[in-house]
């Protein structure tokens, strides 16, 4: 196929500009300027090419918007930054109630000398048992560090839809703001508002905010 | 041989709470002399400030890992002659296989129980 210099010199620019790493909206200019460039004489062939690029063209349009209503900014800022957060916070309270049981377990050591021979040996095969018992937590720790690697990847593999689809995203969010809906009586949330689970540390209340918010109502 | 209850064992994770379970575990089978590290290259300098009779360490860890210290024991004259126990949630045979080839001396998958490192212990230092 005979080399068309303008297009061999855009082409050249976009490697210049972006390497190999081309975004959507450089292949859709690519292929317009294909497109531009054929006048003159078409023949039957280059009209089934014609076709053919029209409709890639369109196919790449097509998949471009489906991409952006999949919202992957929302799926890293907000879902993937979540499940981090959480997964954190479990290696933290399993961390401390295994410290807790130990603490515990400690004691009830330290009181062995003080009793029968008999009793002394039940409580020791007890205590035994509770530390083995304890060891889940590196266990789940380690597994818990595998899943939070995973969640890593899929960060970067959104991170490389964000910058291929950025500007894509950004027509579509605009266009299709997010709904918020406003209960009828703003201060009266709903049953499934209320179904959060366990709140992160720093957020939700202490017991004792729980009891000053409850002695307000009196 | 009767075993020394009073050895000096070296422990290495880098989960707090495992190096708690262990010596814990250590004084129930009454090993009084315990001391902690909580990575390969603390352990490293450590082994190499003072004198140690066994080493007990989990693999994974940073910045050195249990096979690493493992290699840089028994390459080291003065240290190689130290039994060396891995306690690991690594359970594959290739994991082994290295460990072996490292030059451990038996190999402890997590979670592991008392029973098994009392075995373990026995089968390196004779029966206690």
């Amino acid at each position: 196929m005979q080399k068309d210099p303008e297009f061999q010199e855009m082409l050249a620019g976009i490697r210049e500009r972006r390497g190999d790493d081309v975004r959507i909206e450089d292949i859709g200019e690519v292929v317009q300027s294909m497109l531009v460039s054929m006048r003159g004489n078409i023949s039957s062939s280059d009209m089934e090419m014609f076709t053919e690029l029209e409709s890639l063209a369109d196919y790449i349009r097509l998949a471009k918007r489906e991409i952006a209503a999949l919202r992957p900014d929302e799926v890293k800022s907000e879902h993937l930054r979540t499940a981090s957060d959480e997964l954190d916070a479990i290696v933290l309270a399993t961390a401390d109630a295994t410290n807790a049981i130990m603490d515990s377990t400690e004691l009830i050591e330290a009181v062995m000398d003080d009793v029968e021979p008999e009793v002394q040996a039940k409580l020791m095969t007890a205590t035994t048992g509770i530390y083995e018992a304890c060891t889940f937590q590196d266990i789940t720790g380690q597994r818990i560090t595998k899943v939070v690697t995973a969640l890593k990847h899929i960060k970067d593999t959104v991170d490389g839809l964000l910058n291929a689809f950025g500007d894509e995203i950004a027509k579509y969010r605009e266009a299709n703001p997010k709904q918020v809906d406003v209960p009828e009586v703003a201060s009266i949330p709903s049953d499934e508002d209320l179904l959060e689970g366990p709140q992160l540390e720093g957020k939700g209340n202490n017991q004792a905010e729980i009891d000053a918010l409850l002695a307000s109502f009196d | 041989m009767a075993v020394d209850m009073n050895m000096k064992i070296l422990i290495v994770d880098d989960y707090k709470t495992m190096l708690r379970i262990l010596t814990n575990l250590l004084r129930q089978l009454h090993f009084t002399n315990i001391e902690e590290a909580s990575d390969g290259q603390e352990a490293l300098s450590k082994l190499r400030q003072d004198k140690f009779d066994f080493v007990i360490s989990d693999w994974n860890m940073e910045p050195m890992t249990g096979i690493q210290l493992l290699r840089e024991v028994r390459a080291d004259d003065s240290l190689k002659h130290i039994p060396f126990i891995m306690i690991t949630a690594e359970s594959k045979s290739e994991n082994v296989i290295a460990a072996k080839e490292a030059g451990v001396s038996n190999y402890i998958v997590k979670p592991f129980n008392a029973e098994t490192l009392k075995t373990k212990l026995s089968s390196v230092l004779g029966d206690f």
